[in-house]
């Protein structure tokens, strides 16, 4: 295949995102003789240190150091990478909250196919790509086929590939900062409200009893304190708790709640959706119980115990507690 | 303030069982029930409540087959002043960017300050608000959970981000926008709404009416095209605890301390 | 002959005769009650139409029961029996104060009829009445103002105490009480003095009390209180006459009509209006009450009648779990809107704003069950039910409805049921394993028919903790020889809540269709073991054959000696039964339930203390079982607690939702292998012949 392929790099505090060596991996996947480029928009030293280190994994780094990229605005990045990049270019992007917004917009500014949340690659065929995805979240799967006689935009589900952390590549980084145009948009960043913390920090337990919409109702939640408090652990929730507005938001895993690291995470009642999952990273152990010998989760995790949560939790809670 | 409000009907994914069919081509639709996509809604509602509040018009717009009026008209019932329906058999098979034509050619025969669409759909895509705004040229933002509007020139919103964070930002009109649940508590919408408004007349756009290149819409134009459903194979997953429930707690205990569980 | 006293009618004030004043006195009085009765009268005008002149022969049994009976009074029994001689009282001293009114012209009136010995007999008892009125007035005082029972308190969110009106109140009758004693004290006092034929007074009432101490004035002391007293009590009538329509003792004028326009039937709910037909529905500007003149005549009837009690509050079960709903202010609101929008100096009924928001509060309306206690419980029949549900229909016309019930009426409207599950799937409970095979049940369809059906309703077709109640019922009637079917997926919710949160064209919708499939069916009888669709079933369809509960029909055929129990195993078990809402105070049926139970050889049953048409709710069925709302704890935990004190480790319900709120009460309470939870059909079944008796 002769057309570039790019994929952008999402970073926060000079630390790139875990996306970073999961697109390498999606890259070689889809196209496993293409060299990859890098594009990393930033301001600053942090900038510099980063680039440098991603270029282990990339054949090229393109670099572009801007104030006005300083946060990364899709507005603004949208219209500068159509601006920039090459015909027929394939470009990866992590779908994420930047990815979800940047991908289609620029996708049109190419005039490139799009792909929104690719969670797999089934081979090239002639100018087409066959992507998997998934609907009716995450209920079925289905294969794409996308042209990619005009270049493509791709978003690839973070989570779906395993980080590349060969770092094989030993790529160059480029500046092409002085190759950037206007930087205006029309939408201006003005500032991250951070959501409330709370009582407790998710983030830094290594044991969390999660809940989720096995629980049923908000006065079961005391069962899933008893046996986080026997396994001297803490309770955290998928989404649809803090929706019914039963625990804070800062009890939420997921990619609009926390990202957790833990060493175990029980998943009781828990379906497996993306997006709660999206939100477990490190390589916890993950041992789940559902009563829906189905669900999704069991695919997802270490162990599985069909059950119902609301029999199962007290009865495990005399046991660790008998101990 | 002007605002159009992309709708879609869509499986109810909360009162069905999702399958793939018999032979892999779509999904099982016999017993399926169908209502407008969950997304679509909280964006009708917002447009409503922002039209109280600085005055203008609510218009919900569908892309899909006949039975897609239903939804206009439930969005109607809602409280939106008025709807369009497109539909055309040259439009079946479109993909996004086909559907974001579409809608950019519906867009041309109105004056709209504010286009409103879920923040994704049953396909989980989230791609149509994206592209329509890069096909008009106006500034887009996606997964807004809140509108406040400055003036009649800009606005400033939140987008939901990673880790229960809100991204503010300010954005000039006219832009779009697509909507995330949870930005505000949509109205309750009964029988006697809809049959309050089930005379009234909502247009039909077909290619007559509608200034579309074919070559870009329909099967034909779609650049990412469907191939099959089906359910993967379900590989390794999880070691499943066999036994009576005393049996899986004490396995379950030791493989919790041999992972560092308890404490 | 020279009279004993000048009487009030021949004194002169100021030169004035007496006559005059107590000429004025009176037409005053009336003149000005009669315009305030006018003022108050046009909210009722303006108000939306009610028909209440049917079924005249129950009216006038609620009338002489309820009101002239004073039937529902002795449930409490200290403030019953005080009412009831007050009532008594007043109702004896009419005679009396309309000839005192007269007398203050006419010096020598005497009530028509009461000339003779039956003028004798009548002095005594209006004695009698007069101090027992004032004795049970004090008694009423000290209770209002020192004891203070709690159901009279004022929670802080609706203002100010009302313990003053009470007390100014029961001051005025004591002043009526005490004057006329005096008056007739003075005069008899004076015969006895001047020694002429004394009138006999009552020994020992209060007038004779004051009769004795006042042989000891002088004759000026007694002229002056015999004139004092009579204008003191003319005032002081009249007076009363006026203030009465002025806060919550309307209720003495208005109990009247009140109980005769009260409600005769139960369980039923009020058309969207009365006088528009179904069909006219769609013409309807709005449904439901959102401005105050929307409520009907009678309901705002109610909320002049309201004595302010408290007993209705007490006995409701949200009340008790502290949900932000108390009936009593419902009404107490209710009436002070209506004092303050309807002026007694010019008023029209100025702007009305929704009542949402300004009086009421949203979760107040949502937080009702429906349970009936209130409506059960009031001796004024004051309705609440349809006022309740009236607001709900008004908030749901404006979409004001809560987020986590708008996805089960949404599923209701799509797939029949709460829970939004395919219609294919209700007739998955006769599937199960164990049961299928030795219980075949038949589907009536195109291929099956049957005489009776069972319908099962949603919460008994789909969970999976319910479905052993369709089960149990099944073998019931297998067992019993009854030829039944169900309807399987043609059965939609009987929609009994959608209608009571105020969705009444998507009941319409779910009746019309139910409707259909039945008389469709064939059957000539239906069965079912869920009392909401028992309720909905009878009340709220029309046209279908008989409906029986479950409870009936077992009872029915072991007297028919077409079931036999085995008996139970003696295990320390004591049973007691919790009347749902449905079956006991909507429906009547209280002995049914326990008599099947009863027909379990051994069995040891005790009633809790609020049993029967005080049973207390468990938290509602249907629709409520989505609904969150703000609350202390759960009605299913105090019901639980109930029956821990009345003795029983086993209750026993007979319908599907009190099943599910109570065994979730008891694992909340911690009382998990402490007390169990079992429903009445699967009780019965267990003990049925060929049935291993397992462990409850």
């Amino acid at each position: 295949m002769a057309e570039q392929v790019f994929a952008y790099i999402t970073h926060k505090n000079g630390v790139a995102d875990d996306s970073a060596l999961e697109l390498v991996a999606a890259a070689k996947s889809a196209f496993p003789d293409a060299a990859v480029t890098a594009l990393v928009t930033g301001a600053g030293a942090a900038l510099d240190k980063l680039c440098d280190q991603i270029a282990a994994s990339y054949t090229e780094v393109w670099k572009f150091d801007n104030q006005a990229l300083d946060y990364p605005n899709a507005e603004v990045i949208g219209p500068m990478l159509a601006g920039l990049l090459p015909g027929k270019a394939v470009v990866l992007l992590p779908h994420d909250t930047f990815g979800m917004d940047l991908g289609p917009g620029l996708s049109i500014k190419l005039d490139a196919a799009f792909v929104a949340d690719a969670v797999g690659f089934e081979g090239l065929e002639a100018t087409a790509l066959k992507v998997v995805r998934q609907e009716y979240g995450g209920a079925v799967s289905t294969h794409v086929l996308c042209d990619l006689t005009n270049g493509a935009v791709i978003n690839v589900r973070p989570g779906a590939f395993q980080p590349d952390e060969s770092k094989a590549a030993g790529g160059q980084v480029v500046d092409k900062s002085g190759e950037l145009g206007d930087l205006g948009a029309g939408r201006r960043y003005l500032e991250t409200v951070a959501a409330e913390v709370g009582d407790v920090d998710i983030t830094k337990e290594d044991v969390l009893v999660s809940i989720g919409r096995g629980i049923e109702d908000e006065d079961n939640i005391e069962i899933a304190d008893d046996l986080a408090k026997a396994m001297g652990a803490v309770v955290s929730c998928s989404r649809p708790i803090v929706d019914a507005k039963w625990l804070e938001k800062s009890r939420q895993v997921g990619t609009s709640g926390q990202t957790v690291k833990p060493k175990v995470y029980l998943a009781c009642g828990i379906s497996g959706s993306f997006q709660h999952m999206g939100g477990l990273k490190g390589n916890p152990f993950i041992i789940a119980i559902n009563k829906n010998p189905k669900a999704p989760i069991f695919q997802l995790a270490d162990v599985g115990i069909v059950a119902d949560i609301l029999e199962f939790m007290p009865e495990l809670t005399e046991k660790v507690e008998a101990l | 303030m002007e605002i159009l409000v992309c709708v879609k009907r869509v499986p109810d994914t909360a009162e069905n069982e999702i399958e793939v069919n018999s032979d892999g081509t779509d999904i099982e639709r016999d017993d399926l029930v169908y209502s407008v996509n969950e997304w679509d809604n909280y964006a009708v509602e917002e447009a409503i409540q922002i039209r109280d509040n600085v005055g203008g018009s609510v218009t919900v717009v569908a892309v899909g087959d006949e039975e897609s009026e239903e939804v206009v008209r439930r969005e109607m019932a809602m409280g939106a002043d008025n709807g369009i329906l497109v539909s055309d058999d040259a439009f079946e098979g479109s993909d996004g960017k086909g559907v974001a034509t579409l809608l950019k050619a519906v867009v041309e025969k109105g004056q709209y300050d504010l286009i409103l669409t879920g923040a994704q759909a049953d396909e989980g895509a989230g791609q149509v608000g994206g592209m329509l705004a890069a096909m008009l040229g106006r500034p887009y933002a996606s997964l807004v959970n809140k509108i406040e509007v400055v003036d009649d020139k800009k606005l400033k919103v939140g987008r939901e981000i990673e880790g229960g964070n809100q991204e503010m930002s300010e954005i000039d009109l006219p832009c779009i926008l697509s909507i995330q649940t949870g930005i505000n508590e949509p109205r309750y919408v009964g029988i006697r709404g809809i049959r309050k408004v089930a005379s009234v007349e909502i247009p039909v756009m077909g290619t007559g009416d509608l200034n579309v290149d074919a070559a870009a819409v329909g099967t034909a134009g779609a650049k990412v095209k469907r191939l099959d459903y089906f359910v993967p194979d379900l590989g390794d997953g999880a070691e499943m605890l066999e036994g009576s429930t005393d049996e899986i707690i004490e396995k379950l205990i030791e493989i919790l301390k041999a992972k560092g569980g308890l404490k | 002959m020279e009279p004993v006293l000048i009487a009030p009618a021949n004194a002169t004030l100021l030169g004035i005769p007496g006559m005059f004043f107590a000429l004025v006195i009176p037409i005053v009085g009336v003149c000005l009650f009669t315009y305030i009765i006018a003022q108050r009268s046009k909210p009722l005008v303006l108000a939306a139409p009610d028909e209440r002149f049917n079924n005249i022969g129950a009216r006038l049994i609620n009338v002489f029961k309820i009101w002239l009976g004073q039937y529902r009074q002795p449930r409490y029994k200290t403030a019953g029996i005080l009412h009831i001689l007050i009532f008594a009282g007043f109702m004896i001293l009419s005679i009396r104060s309309l000839s005192l009114v007269v007398i203050g012209i006419s010096e020598g009136f005497v009530f028509p009829g009461l000339g003779g010995t039956l003028g004798v007999v009548y002095n005594l008892l209006k004695d009698y009445a007069a101090t027992i009125v004032l004795a049970a007035c004090i008694y009423a005082a000290w209770r209002r103002g020192v004891i203070k029972p709690e159901r009279y308190k004022v929670p802080a969110r609706y203002g100010k105490d009302h313990t003053a009106e009470a007390v100014f109140v029961l001051g005025l009758i004591a002043t009526l009480m005490i004057s006329e004693s005096l008056f007739e004290a003075s005069f008899v006092a004076a015969q006895k003095q001047q020694g002429v034929h004394a009138e006999f007074l009552a020994p020992l009432s209060l007038a004779w009390f004051f009769k004795n101490i006042l042989l000891f004035a002088s004759p000026g002391v007694l002229q002056t209180t015999h004139i004092a007293s009579y204008f003191v009590h003319d005032l002081t009538f009249f007076f009363f006459l006026c203030f009465l329509p002025m806060g919550k003792h309307f209720h003495v004028i208005t109990s009247l009509f009140n109980v005769f326009f009260m409600r005769t039937e139960k369980g039923n709910i009020k058309p969207v209006r009365y006088g528009t037909s179904e069909e006219q529905l769609d013409d309807l500007e709005s449904f439901g009450v959102k401005k105050f003149n929307d409520f009907t005549w009678k309901h705002i009837l109610d909320f002049y009648t309201c004595a302010d009690c408290g007993r209705c509050s007490d006995q409701c079960p949200a009340n008790a779990v502290k949900r932000p709903l108390s009936p009593r202010f419902i009404s107490i609101k209710g009436r002070d809107y209506a004092f303050k929008h309807f002026p007694l100096r010019k008023g029209n009924g100025s702007e009305q704003e929704p009542l949402i928001g300004d009086i009421y509060e949203e979760d107040e309306i949502w937080s009702c069950t429906t349970c009936g206690a209130c409506e059960q419980e009031c001796p004024l029949g004051i309705e609440y039910i349809d006022k309740i549900v009236d607001l709900r229909r008004g908030m749901v016309d404006e979409g004001m409805v809560p987020q986590t019930l708008q996805k089960p009426l949404g599923a209701i409207e799509k797939r029949g049921n709460p829970w939004g599950k395919m219609e294919k799937k209700r007739a998955d409970w006769t599937t199960a394993e164990g049961f299928a095979d030795a219980y075949p049940v038949k589907i009536i369809g195109k291929k099956e028919s049957a005489q009776t059906l069972y319908f099962v309703d949603s919460v008994s077709s789909f969970d999976d903790r319910m479905q052993s109640i369709a089960q149990a019922t099944a073998k019931i009637l297998s067992q019993a020889g009854v030829d039944f079917g169900i309807l399987g997926k043609d059965e939609r919710d009987s929609g009994h809540e959608v209608r009571r949160f105020g969705e009444e064209m998507l009941f319409m919708d779910l009746r019309d269709r139910n409707t259909d499939a039945i008389l469709n069916s064939g059957v000539e009888q239906i069965v079912t073991s869920d009392p909401h669709a028992f309720n909905a079933l009878r009340k709220d369809y029309q046209g279908l054959p008989p409906v029986e509960h479950i409870s009936q029909v077992i009872v029915k055929n072991i007297k028919a000696g077409k079931l036999s129990l085995n008996g139970t195993e003696t295990n320390g078990k004591v049973y007691t039964y919790h009347d749902p809402c449905y079956l006991g105070r909507h429906n009547g049926l209280y002995e049914d339930p326990r008599q099947a139970i009863d027909a379990i050889p051994g069995i040891k049953r005790v009633d809790m203390l609020k049993s029967r048409d005080r049973s207390f709710c468990c938290g509602g069925g249907g629709l409520m079982l989505f609904y969150e709302p703000e609350e202390e704890q759960r009605m299913g935990v105090l019901r639980v607690e109930m029956a821990r004190q009345a003795g029983a480790n086993v209750i026993v319900t007979a319908c599907p939702f009190c099943l599910v709120n109570i065994e979730d009460a008891i694992k909340v309470s911690g009382l998990e292998g402490q007390m169990e939870a079992i429903d009445l059909a699967e009780l019965v079944a267990l003990h049925l012949p060929g049935e291993q008796q397992q462990d409850v």
